[in-house]
């Protein structure tokens, strides 16, 4: 039922290759169909997103999964990211803006709701470590301020270009630093990020 | 047995336990009558294929006489020879009831490992054999000393002999059937916490489904009033929400909150639920609540009901965050937007009352708007100290 509701929504603006209701089902006609962008529903019967995700993206690298769900909890979202997804949106997500998301995943950039941005910025907060961590890589392991900047704005609501605007950069430059954030919540191995993780069960 | 007889089996088996109450010579016919007559289906007794065991008794000899002799020896040269007396019918039986063991059906077998080792409290697995094996022996010890001080006539210790007896008859009991009881037992209480959580469980899905279904009910009813039917929607959404992913029963959303967070999250609620509008909420850090936290929440809840009234917009979205110096609160909406040099009345004066709340606690309040634009409200609070 919903499948169709989104399906109404993106209309001709692209062309759907494929569905599926099950994680088994959708990782064979993934990599059969090798479709741009995969809308991924977290909650999939069968092992859920993540089980599709762990069985295409190691293979197929250049399929984008957005991730959708009703969810929005923080477990659900980071698993997801850090099993390589690039970007998370809400069910509840209007037409217009599920579409951006799409053509921005299907160029390359991440996608990043307010609320995402929001969990990123508490998993790597700053001066909230009892313990300091030891061996940060910087590289990995922090934001650097510009970038918790971006993330600010988005998490306030604003779009990239209205960020862009802010911030009186290109709006290319927004979405690199948002890229750049994303990886690092991919691979970091940040206390704060592992032992959240852990809490949670995830690891 | 009863099928030899031509009786229902139960009946004789009530006839043979009240007999055996009466005299304990019913248990011997019983157990006697069990050897020999064959149970339905199998073409010779117990009884008969023991006899028949060569293999069985080879073996069964082989370990009783030695054993035998033995204690005769070691009793009758430790003068205790009432123990001895004990020893020949004690070994005998374990002969007999290891011939039996080899011999019985398959179904009796199954009757003995399903009923009576259970009882004994021996799990699958050498090690609880094992432990079966010194609990048994320990108990038969103890039981027997208890059976021989009642029994014999030792002329010391007259007094203490029939209870030290009962005590040790007792105590072989407890240690030979002792864990079989405490398993039921903790057995019966796991299941009955497992059931109450289970109850409880079932009675909060069924207040959840009650409450959908009763939006559903309203929904249908408020066609014509579709702002209606968005605000039900989403109200009923973040009652569901926080049940399934954050555990909170339904019912249970208390309007005093503990902490910022929490503060934040009731003025999503009352905002939603008393004005047209749709409120995106993130947080980022959490604290207690202070009088500058509260005066914080103040503001930024005028400041949303701000939006919702004047802005014409469907939507507001709420940033809090909580950092080691300050809580910082943006009130953002896309709505009809403002120029703040001009006065329109109404909001010119919310604008200030606003930035008071804030600036009575040390803070500060920053509006951003233009026509057409939208509008920003920027509050901050400064922190004490590191309060958690």
């Amino acid at each position: 039922m919903f499948r169709a509701g989104v399906k109404a929504e993106l209309g001709d603006a692209v062309e759907v290759v494929g569905e599926a209701d099950e994680a088994s089902a959708a990782a064979e006609l993934i990599a059969e169909r090798l479709p741009d962008v995969v809308l991924l529903d977290v909650h999939l019967p069968g092992g859920g997103g993540l089980a599709v995700l762990r069985g295409v993206h190691p293979a197929h690298p250049e399929v984008q999964f957005l991730a959708l769900s009703v969810s929005d909890a923080p477990e659900d979202v980071i698993q997801v990211i850090r099993a390589g997804a690039r970007g998370y949106v809400t069910k509840t997500i209007s037409g217009p803006e599920l579409l951006q998301a799409v053509y921005r995943v299907a160029a390359g950039d991440a996608v990043f709701s307010p609320r995402l941005a929001g969990f990123v910025l508490d998993a790597f907060a700053q001066g909230g470590d009892p313990l300091p961590d030891r061996g940060l890589d910087p590289e990995l392991d922090q934001l650097s301020p510009r970038e918790r900047e971006v993330l600010r704005l988005i998490a306030r609501g604003y779009t990239y270009k209205e960020v862009a605007r802010h911030l009186t950069i290109s709006a290319k430059t927004v979405e690199s630093h948002v890229s750049s954030v994303l990886r690092k919540l991919q691979l970091s191995t940040r206390h704060q990020l592992t032992r959240w993780a852990t809490d949670r069960r995830l690891v | 047995m009863a099928r030899a007889i031509g009786v229902d089996a139960t009946w004789v088996r009530i006839g043979a336990v009240l007999l055996a109450i009466a005299s304990g010579v019913m248990v011997l016919v019983y157990a006697v009558a069990w050897l020999l007559i064959p149970m339905e289906g199998v073409e010779s007794s117990v009884y008969t294929r023991a006899v028949h065991d060569r293999q069985g008794i080879r073996v069964v000899a082989a370990v009783l006489v030695p054993t035998l002799v033995l204690v005769q020896l070691i009793t009758s040269s430790l003068h205790v020879a009432f123990i001895g007396y004990l020893g020949w019918p004690t070994l005998l039986a374990v002969g007999v009831v290891v011939l039996i063991w080899r011999n019985a059906d398959a179904s009796e077998r199954a009757f003995i490992d399903h009923d009576v080792v259970p009882m004994l409290g021996a799990q699958s697995g050498g090690r609880g054999r094992r432990w079966l094996m010194v609990r048994v022996g320990i108990g038969v010890v103890v039981g027997a000393a208890g059976i021989a001080l009642l029994v014999a006539g030792h002329t010391t210790l007259a007094a203490l002999r029939p209870v030290g007896g009962a005590v040790l008859v007792v105590g072989a009991a407890v240690i030979i059937f002792g864990p079989w009881w405490l398993s039921l037992v903790r057995d019966l209480i796991a299941e009955r916490q497992a059931r109450a959580l289970a109850e409880e469980r079932a009675q909060m899905a069924a207040h959840v489904h009650d409450s959908v279904l009763q939006t559903l009910a309203l929904i249908q009813r408020s066609v014509d009033d579709p702002q209606h039917v968005v605000r039900l929607a989403r109200a009923q959404e973040r009652e569901l929400r926080a049940w399934l992913f954050e555990g909170r029963p339904p019912g249970a959303i208390a309007d005093d909150a503990a902490t910022f967070a929490e503060g934040i999250g009731v003025l999503q609620r009352q905002v939603e639920a008393d004005h047209h509008i749709a409120v995106q909420v993130v947080v980022v850090g959490d604290c207690g609540l202070d009088d500058a936290t509260r005066a914080l929440l103040d503001a930024a809840r005028e400041a949303t009901v701000n939006a919702a009234k004047w802005s014409g917009a469907d939507q507001v979205s709420l940033y809090a965050e909580v950092e080691p110096d300050a809580a910082r609160v943006y009130v953002r909406d896309r709505g009809l937007g403002f120029d703040p040099e001009a006065v329109p009345e109404g909001r010119q004066g919310i604008a200030q009352s606003i930035r008071a709340r804030v600036t009575r606690v040390g803070g500060r309040a920053v509006i951003h708007s233009a026509p057409g634009e939208g509008a920003e409200v920027q509050l901050s609070v400064p922190r004490r100290a590191q309060l958690p």
